[in-house]
C-alpha cells in the first residue's frame, strides 16, 4: 500500500469519525462564535475599534477554541487503536500526516465558520480579502501540525490532554503573529508577503519535525 | 533462536519505572503451536502479549518474533503478519463494524469487499451497520476476529480470548485459530477459563514470573 493511500485512509477514518459526532460543527463552531458575540458586549459597541480589533481578536479565538478541536485527535485514538495502526504496519510518517491533513481540515472549517460573524459583528476593513485563501489554510495547516505533534508527544509521555495546551500555545505565537500581521497589513494595504512567508516556514518546519518525529513517538508509547 | 520458530523469547523482562512488570521470561512459540497463557489478574499476561507482538520493548532479556529480534528496526517490517485481539477492541466507537473492517482491509492494502465476507463468517453479516459504540461486547469480539480473518496473520495472540463470547463464538475462536496453526503460523490464547482453552500447552504467569507449564 502506498504512503498516500495510507495517508488517505487514515485521514479519511479521522473524518468520518468527526462527522459522526459533529463536535466540531455544533459545540466547538458555535462556542467560538458565542466568544466573538460576548467581545463586543465587554468592550462596548464602539464601531471603528471593534473594527479595528476585530481580526486580531478573530485569531485569538480561533487560537484559543481550536485548541478545543485539535485536541480532539488525542481524544479519539486509545491504546488498541493505536495499537492496532502499528499493527497494520501503517507508516507513522503517513499516519501523522493523515491525521494532520483531517485535523486541519476540521480547524479550517472552523475558520470559516467564524467568518461570518466576524464581519457581520466586527466590520473589518478587508482590501485584498483574496489573500484570505491563503491565510486560512496556512494557518489551520499550522494549528493542525502542532495538534497532531502535541498529541503524539502527550500520548508517548502518558498525559494526554492537560499537557497539550501548554504545549501547543507557546508554539503558536509565531502562526498567531503571522496571521494577525497578515490581516492587518490587508486592512492597512500594506505588503502581507513576509507573513505569508512567516506562516509558510512555520508550517514547514512543523511538517518536518513531525515526520521525523512520528516513528520515535509511535515506539515510545507504553 | 531457532529460524523457524515463530517466537523465541530468552530472559526477557520489562520494569516501567521502579516497577517490574515481567521478570525473565523464557518462551518458544513453535509454528503449529497453540500456547495458552494463563495467570491471575495484574500477573502480567497483557504485557507478555504486547511484547511478543512487538508493540513493546523488553528492558532485559532477548527475544526474536518472526524472525525479526526484538526493539530493532527490523520489527516493523513484519508487524503487518501479527494481529492481536485485546481486551479492549481495536475499534474506532463512531465508525460501525463494517466500516471498522473495511478499513483495516484497506489499510493492509487488501480489497474492502472482503470485510463484508469476514465479517459474514463471525455472524456479523446483518450487523455491518451498526456503530462500534452501539454493538454488544460478544460483537465486538466477533468484529475483532473478522480482523483476524482479513489480515491471515502468522501470529495470533488473543488477550482473553474467550471474554464476553457465547457458545458458537467460541467455536470461532477455535475455528481461526485452527485455521492459523493449519497454514504454518502459532497462536497464543489468554484466558481465565483454563477449561476452554483447546490448546496444545499452557504457560502459567504469575506476578510477571512464568512459573509453570502444564
Amino acid at each position: 500500500m502506498t504512503f498516500w493511500r495510507q495517508v488517505y485512509e487514515v485521514a479519511r477514518k479521522d473524518l468520518l469519525v468527526e462527522s459522526r459526532t459533529a463536535e466540531v460543527a455544533l459545540m466547538t463552531a458555535p462556542f467560538g462564535a458565542a466568544a466573538l458575540i460576548l467581545i463586543p458586549l465587554a468592550i462596548g459597541t464602539d464601531a471603528p475599534l471593534l473594527s479595528q480589533l476585530g481580526p486580531g481578536l478573530y485569531w485569538i479565538v480561533v487560537l484559543l477554541f481550536g485548541m478545543l478541536v485539535i485536541l480532539r485527535k488525542s481524544a479519539v485514538d486509545g491504546q488498541a487503536q493505536r495499537d492496532l495502526v502499528r499493527l497494520l504496519g501503517i507508516e507513522p510518517a503517513a499516519a501523522f500526516t493523515g491525521a494532520t491533513i483531517a485535523t486541519s481540515v476540521l480547524v479550517l472549517f472552523f475558520e470559516v465558520a467564524l467568518g461570518p460573524v466576524l464581519i457581520a459583528l466586527y466590520n473589518p476593513e478587508l482590501r485584498g480579502w483574496l489573500w484570505l485563501f491563503a491565510i486560512l489554510p496556512l494557518v489551520a495547516a499550522g494549528m493542525g501540525l502542532l495538534g497532531t505533534i502535541a498529541s503524539g508527544v502527550t500520548t508517548s509521555i502518558g498525559t494526554r490532554t492537560s499537557l497539550t495546551p501548554l504545549l501547543i500555545v507557546p508554539l503558536s505565537m509565531p502562526l498567531l503573529m503571522g496571521a494577525t500581521q497578515a490581516l492587518e497589513g490587508l486592512r492597512l494595504g500594506r505588503g502581507i508577503v513576509p507573513w505569508l512567508l512567516l506562516l509558510v516556514a512555520v508550517d514547514l518546519a512543523l511538517a518536518v519535525s513531525g515526520v521525523l518525529a512520528a516513528r520515535p513517538l509511535e515506539e515510545a508509547v507504553t | 533462536m531457532n529460524e523457524h520458530e515463530i517466537a523465541h523469547l530468552d530472559d526477557v523482562g520489562l520494569r516501567l519505572g521502579n516497577t517490574i512488570i515481567l521478570r525473565q521470561a523464557k518462551l518458544v512459540l513453535e509454528p503449529g503451536e497453540k500456547v495458552g497463557l494463563l495467570g491471575p489478574n495484574g500477573s502480567g499476561k497483557t504485557t507478555l502479549l504486547r511484547i511478543i507482538a512487538t508493540l513493546l520493548q523488553p528492558t532485559s532479556g532477548s527475544g526474536a518474533v518472526l524472525g525479526a529480534e526484538l526493539g530493532t528496526h527490523d520489527v516493523y517490517d513484519i508487524r503487518s503478519r501479527i494481529v492481536m485481539v485485546g481486551h479492549l477492541p481495536g475499534l474506532w466507537p463512531e465508525l460501525t463494524l463494517g466500516e471498522n473492517t473495511e478499513l483495516v482491509a484497506r489499510l493492509s492494502g487488501r480489497p474492502a469487499e472482503i470485510a463484508a465476507d469476514a465479517l459474514a463468517q463471525v455472524g456479523l453479516g446483518r450487523a455491518s451497520e451498526r456503530r462500534a459504540d452501539q454493538s454488544s461486547k460478544g460483537m465486538l469480539r466477533r468484529a475483532e476476529l473478522a480482523r483476524a480473518l482479513i489480515l491471515e496473520p502468522t501470529l495470533l495472540l488473543l488477550d482473553e480470548a474467550h471474554a464476553g463470547l457465547d457458545a458458537e463464538a467460541i467455536g470461532m475462536v477455535d475455528t481461526i485459530a485452527n485455521r492459523v496453526v493449519a497454514a504454518g503460523g502459532a497462536v497464543m490464547l489468554v484466558s481465565h477459563e483454563p477449561d476452554r482453552l483447546n490448546v496444545d500447552r499452557s504457560v502459567v504467569l504469575v506476578d510477571g514470573t512464568l512459573e509453570g507449564v502444564s
